[in-house]
């Protein structure tokens, strides 16, 4: 198996994209990104320096637009799209830690 | 407890979080609204439906370098970012803000007294939407249910992050009010704390006096007023000394501050680190401010309160510490004004700070300038000149007409010279008295005058005048 | 039947001067789409109301004199990653299963804006993560021209639709070769316009600075034509190109004569079959009759484009599908508190593929990799743009393979990193945001279609058409009308 990726990290990986994962699929996918991983270490032999990372592939800067009021969506039609919604709000089960 | 014990000082650093007072929100043209009913200002961009997109609004972009050419930041090309990180009020999961290339960078706030703070950079983000936590009487952590607003979602900001440079909760009111005056002297925010369209967070840790090192620091949110966040800082301040000397430490992390019950509770723990991902936004090009763009905010800049304290101090030969009070009222050009009209600095600071809390209404600079002449050469008395002073905020009009409409007349010092000469003669024995050194019965004299002259008199000038006749 | 259908232009044309009505033209459509679609599964959600009042609207025009648009009456696919507002757009997944988007995809407006029927949303891989059309949560399309292969992916629905004769007209989305791959295993003209020739608004984002929408169509002026009108600035997406893009339809009969034309080294190769080697050879000596010059250049950097794609997409795509939480709309799967509800409906409504994809993206980026991995792949992107730059110099467009192979059969390729390899041709163009064209030419040892990819540097995508149209008629077998049998059977 690969080296390129530990069970922990792909634990952890799970953890901060919000995914459970099973022992199971901790094996599975621990595999599998190990063999991805593998592919991405043919980069680590190139000589990249003095070559900037590209962003977007786009050219442009300064794309602004101007300080314009339009309509807003309205409330029924975006609330009727939720799973659950209350008093005109969102409604989710309780947010305990804080942003 | 508002002092540390002898041997420490505070190190505080601030984020202020200030809202750009535009139409529309930071990356969609929905409108940057407060108090408006919930989920009425929601657009795909900003409920970060699928597919949809950002796209700059110029006037935030406008407002965030005016206020990093305020601040003297260095103000440069800049790149949008993803800070990534789940919360329901954040309708993408990501945050766009700017991490490696902000705005502005390397600025600083001059206080009321001279005391210059860092600020390391002022970068553009976008707000949050609101929560509510519904049940356990408003605790967060005994919430059955979060309702979720997305109004206030994308809302443009500016995170202004100054240095930990600051050593006492005073200075940090001082650092936070002067902000304030800057953002509403270019217009960038209106700045009003109990909207939170300026929020505090402040970055509190103590260290002993004459170390330089900077310990552990905790960071509290959810400071609602410039009262809450002296409290706040002296709170934490003084937790972080009792811990050391007890020999503990404190721990890093987020804390809130609960204004009713004066202290600081813990939030989520920093321990394992927060792992952001930050990487630059695909849909955003970067933003690289023209020469033209740049030249044209510097010329739209006004003159800044800490240059106007320093014009005023200038021009009325007091310290700039004194001219705090006529910059924050706007009375500086009026200050200035006067003085240039003839009148002493000084008299007219005492004014300006004493008797125009409520602005200048209808006076100007010549018309305070020839009151201060009434008042200096004891044409008329202080109380006399205050009321005349009212009449002019009021109304305006020319100093010496409103003293006589309102009956003061100006009454010169031959008069009084005659009417005490008439008072010695009738009272010789007080006379005698005074010319003793009994100062008592100076104000017997002094209110015998006042009394022949229903309070026309100048009490100074009868007090020079007795003096002059018992030395003499 | 296969694409007995009209072309595009033909439909439009007819519908225009009223020779047919826009009625006629949804009919024969929605007929074909009831014929057969059972078999291939192109479609996820048909639009039959949307399409009839859109119809109903085009005649009236026509009746009125008015002019009804140059895709008067020709009805049109469009993949399922793109918003159709009041109308179901899943991206394939149990997470948008029941999601009507409260707004139109620009270039769906566009479309209908210029006389366009849209029929129906057509099958994907899961958030257009695939290249098989496999990886879709509502099952799998299958090949048109042998239904026990996969058409490609990941627009597989709409090449598939366009080969199955169901439409003249569809639209895909492309990340790392997902028009061009499907088009090719298809045997259909598939476009990848330049980054930001085309808005993305309302595309649902995968990657986003290397998705872009193009069209698939059974001819090269079909897809011009649709190029054309979906093209150009849109206020709406910040990476959209505001200077004109050249019209591709303009372009059309320009033929090659003079051209330089490079054969990529690196992608004729390891890895790529011979037959399909043999049909770009042939391909390219057809182009040298019409009067190009073609040569042999090397792009090495070329091979490092997929490491860097399996970096940069996932990176992107963990960022992009971190907002399916469950608050706002899609599925929800309940928890004690906010966050285990996130985690429940993330894991309950991802399929392996896209939580594959979202955990290397994650840790891509993640706090002590960022340098190594995704850092590292932004300059191979530049790095790749400087050797196409160099390339550019001596040459006017490049050439390869579009795919490796011809189409293959479903379930075989399990192994993640064996399909990845699928996109090694067309990645290369997406990383530096250069317009890439799929031409049918010709068929494999297996009687199915091979795609030949044309290749121009940025805003050279009218160049492509012109080249394309040389290669179209100098096909030797036309696979997209009746060269090739339907074999197969419908597995249950
Ligand atoms: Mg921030
Ligand atoms: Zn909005």
């Amino acid at each position: 198996m690969s080296e390129r990726i530990t069970r922990d990290e792909v634990a952890h990986v799970g953890q901060l994209a919000r995914l459970v994962i099973t022992d199971d699929e901790l094996t599975m996918f621990t595999e599998q990104l190990g063999a991805v991983l593998d592919t991405a270490s043919d980069l680590a032999a190139l000589d990249l320096s003095g070559v900037e990372p590209m962003a977007q592939p786009c050219a442009l800067t300064n794309v602004t637009r101007p300080d314009v009021i339009e309509p807003s969506l309205g409330r029924d039609e975006v609330l009727a799209m939720a799973p659950a919604a209350q008093d005109g709000r969102f409604r989710v089960p309780p947010a305990l830690g804080e942003a | 407890m508002s002092e540390l014990p002898d041997g420490w000082e505070m190190v505080i650093g601030l984020e202020v979080h200030v809202e750009l007072a535009t139409q529309t929100k930071l990356f969609c043209p929905c409108a940057n609204a407060f108090g408006d009913e919930p989920n009425t200002n929601i657009c795909p961009t900003c409920l970060g439906l699928p597919g949809s997109l950002p796209v700059p609004n110029a006037q935030a972009i406008d407002y965030a370098m005016t206020l990093g050419h305020a601040l003297g930041c260095t103000v440069a090309g800049s790149v949008f970012a993803r800070k990534n990180y789940f919360y329901p009020d954040m309708p993408k999961d990501y945050q766009t803000t700017q991490y490696e290339h902000p705005t502005n960078e390397n600025g600083s706030i001059t206080l009321g007294d001279g005391t210059v703070i860092g600020v390391e950079r002022a970068h553009i983000e976008e707000d949050t939407g609101k929560s509510t936590h519904l049940g356990g009487g408003g605790r967060i952590h005994d919430a059955t249910a979060t309702l979720v607003d997305y109004n206030r979602a994308g809302v443009p900001l500016v995170e202004v992050v100054s240095r930990p440079e600051m050593r006492s909760a005073d200075q940090a009111r001082a650092y936070v009010s002067e902000l304030r005056d800057i953002l509403l002297a270019t217009g960038v925010s209106d700045a009003r704390m109990e909207e939170g369209s300026m929020r505090v967070d402040a970055n509190v840790s103590v260290r002993p006096v004459g170390s330089d090192e900077l310990r552990t620091r905790c960071e509290l949110k959810n400071i609602n007023s410039m009262r809450s966040l002296g409290r706040a800082i002296n709170y934490e301040a003084r937790r972080h000394v009792d811990l050391y000397e007890s020999g503990q430490s404190p721990n890093q992390q987020t804390r809130h501050w609960d204004e009713d019950g004066g202290r600081s509770t813990p939030g989520r723990s920093k321990e394992d680190a927060d792992d952001y991902r930050y990487f630059a936004c695909p849909d955003l090009p970067p933003l690289v401010p023209t020469d033209e763009e740049m030249q044209a905010i510097r010329a739209g800049l006004p003159v800044l309160p800490a240059a106007r304290r320093q014009a005023l101090a200038d021009a009325t030969g007091i310290e700039a510490g004194q001219a705090v009070l006529a910059v924050e009222r706007g009375l500086d050009a009026l200050a200035i004004a006067a003085v240039r009209a003839g009148a002493p600095g000084d008299v007219v600071i005492k004014h300006v700070d004493q008797n125009l809390s409520d602005g200048a209404g209808q006076l100007d600079g010549p018309m305070l300038a020839k009151l201060v002449g009434l008042e200096v050469s004891g044409a008329l008395s202080a109380t006399q000149v205050k009321t005349v002073l009212g009449e002019l905020v009021a109304s305006g009009g020319d100093p010496a007409d409103v003293a006589a409409s309102m009956g003061f007349e100006a009454m010169d010092s031959s008069e009084l010279a005659t009417l005490l000469d008439q008072l010695i003669a009738d009272n010789p024995d007080e006379w005698q008295r005074f010319t003793e050194g009994d100062t008592k019965v100076q104000g017997f004299f002094v209110g015998q005058i006042m009394k022949a002259t229903q309070g026309k008199a100048d009490g100074k000038i009868v007090n020079q005048l007795m003096k002059e006749r018992s030395s003499g | 039947m296969m694409n007995a259908q009209l072309t595009a232009i033909e439909t439009a044309a007819r519908v225009r001067s009223g020779d047919m009505t826009a009625v006629e033209a949804l009919a024969q459509s929605q007929a074909a789409v009831t014929a057969r679609d059972a078999d291939v599964r192109a479609f996820l959600h048909l639009t039959d109301d949307r399409a009839a009042e859109q119809a109903d609207r085009v005649d009236a025009q026509v009746a009125q004199g008015q002019d009804p648009g140059p895709l008067a009456g020709v009805p049109i696919a469009i993949k399922d990653n793109m918003c159709t507002r009041g109308a179901p757009t899943t991206c394939s997944s149990k997470m948008l299963e029941g999601w009507k988007p409260p707004y139109d995809a620009t270039v769906v407006s566009r479309l209908e804006a210029a006389g366009a029927l849209v029929v129906g949303k057509t099958n994907l891989d899961e958030f257009a993560m695939g290249s098989s059309t496999e990886n879709s949560a509502f099952g799998p399309t299958r090949n048109p021209h042998d239904l026990t292969r996969v058409p490609g992916g990941s627009s597989g629905g709409s090449a598939a639709a366009v080969a199955a004769g169901f439409v003249p007209l569809s639209l895909g989305s492309d990340t790392g070769g997902s028009i061009r791959q499907p088009a090719a295993l298809c045997g259909v003209v598939g476009f990848k316009p330049t980054y930001g020739a085309v808005s993305r608004y309302g595309l649902i984002a995968f990657a986003s600075s290397l998705d872009q929408i193009g069209p698939f169509a059974s001819t090269v002026a079909d897809a011009a034509l649709c190029f054309d009108t979906i093209g150009g600035h849109d206020p709406r997406d910040a990476t959209s190109i505001p200077s004109a893009i050249p019209s591709a339809a303009a372009a059309l009969g320009n033929g090659v004569a003079g051209k330089r034309i490079g054969i990529i080294d690196e992608l004729m190769g390891e890895g790529i079959d011979d037959d399909v080697r043999a049909r770009v050879e042939q391909a390219a000596a057809a182009l040298a009759d019409a009067g190009a010059t073609v040569e042999r250049v090397s792009v090495p950097a070329t091979i490092y484009g997929l490491a860097a794609y399996y970096l940069i997409a996932p990176a992107e795509a963990s960022s992009n599908l971190a907002r399916y939480d469950g608050v706002r709309y899609g599925q929800r799967v309940d928890g004690v508190n906010v966050e285990e509800m996130n985690a429940a409906t993330r894991t309950a409504g991802f399929g392996d593929e896209v939580k594959r994809r979202i955990m290397l993206g994650t840790y891509a980026l993640s706090s002590g990799y960022y340098d190594a991995y995704y850092g590292k792949a932004q300059r191979v992107r530049t790095l790749i743009a400087n050797e196409f730059a160099q390339a550019y110099s001596s040459f006017d467009l490049l050439m390869s393979p579009t795919s490796p192979s011809t189409a293959f059969e479903l379930g075989a390729k399990s192994d993640p990193m064996s399909l990845y390899m699928c996109d090694v041709c067309t990645i290369p163009s997406n990383l530096v945001g250069h317009p890439a064209l799929s031409v049918p030419f010709g068929v494999g040892d297996d009687g199915l279609p091979v795609g030949v990819q044309l290749l121009a540097p940025l805003l050279g995508d009218d160049e492509l058409f012109a080249a394309g149209q040389v290669l179209e008629d100098a096909n030797p077998t036309d696979a997209t009308a009746s060269g090739s049998e339907i074999r197969g059977e419908v597995r249950p």
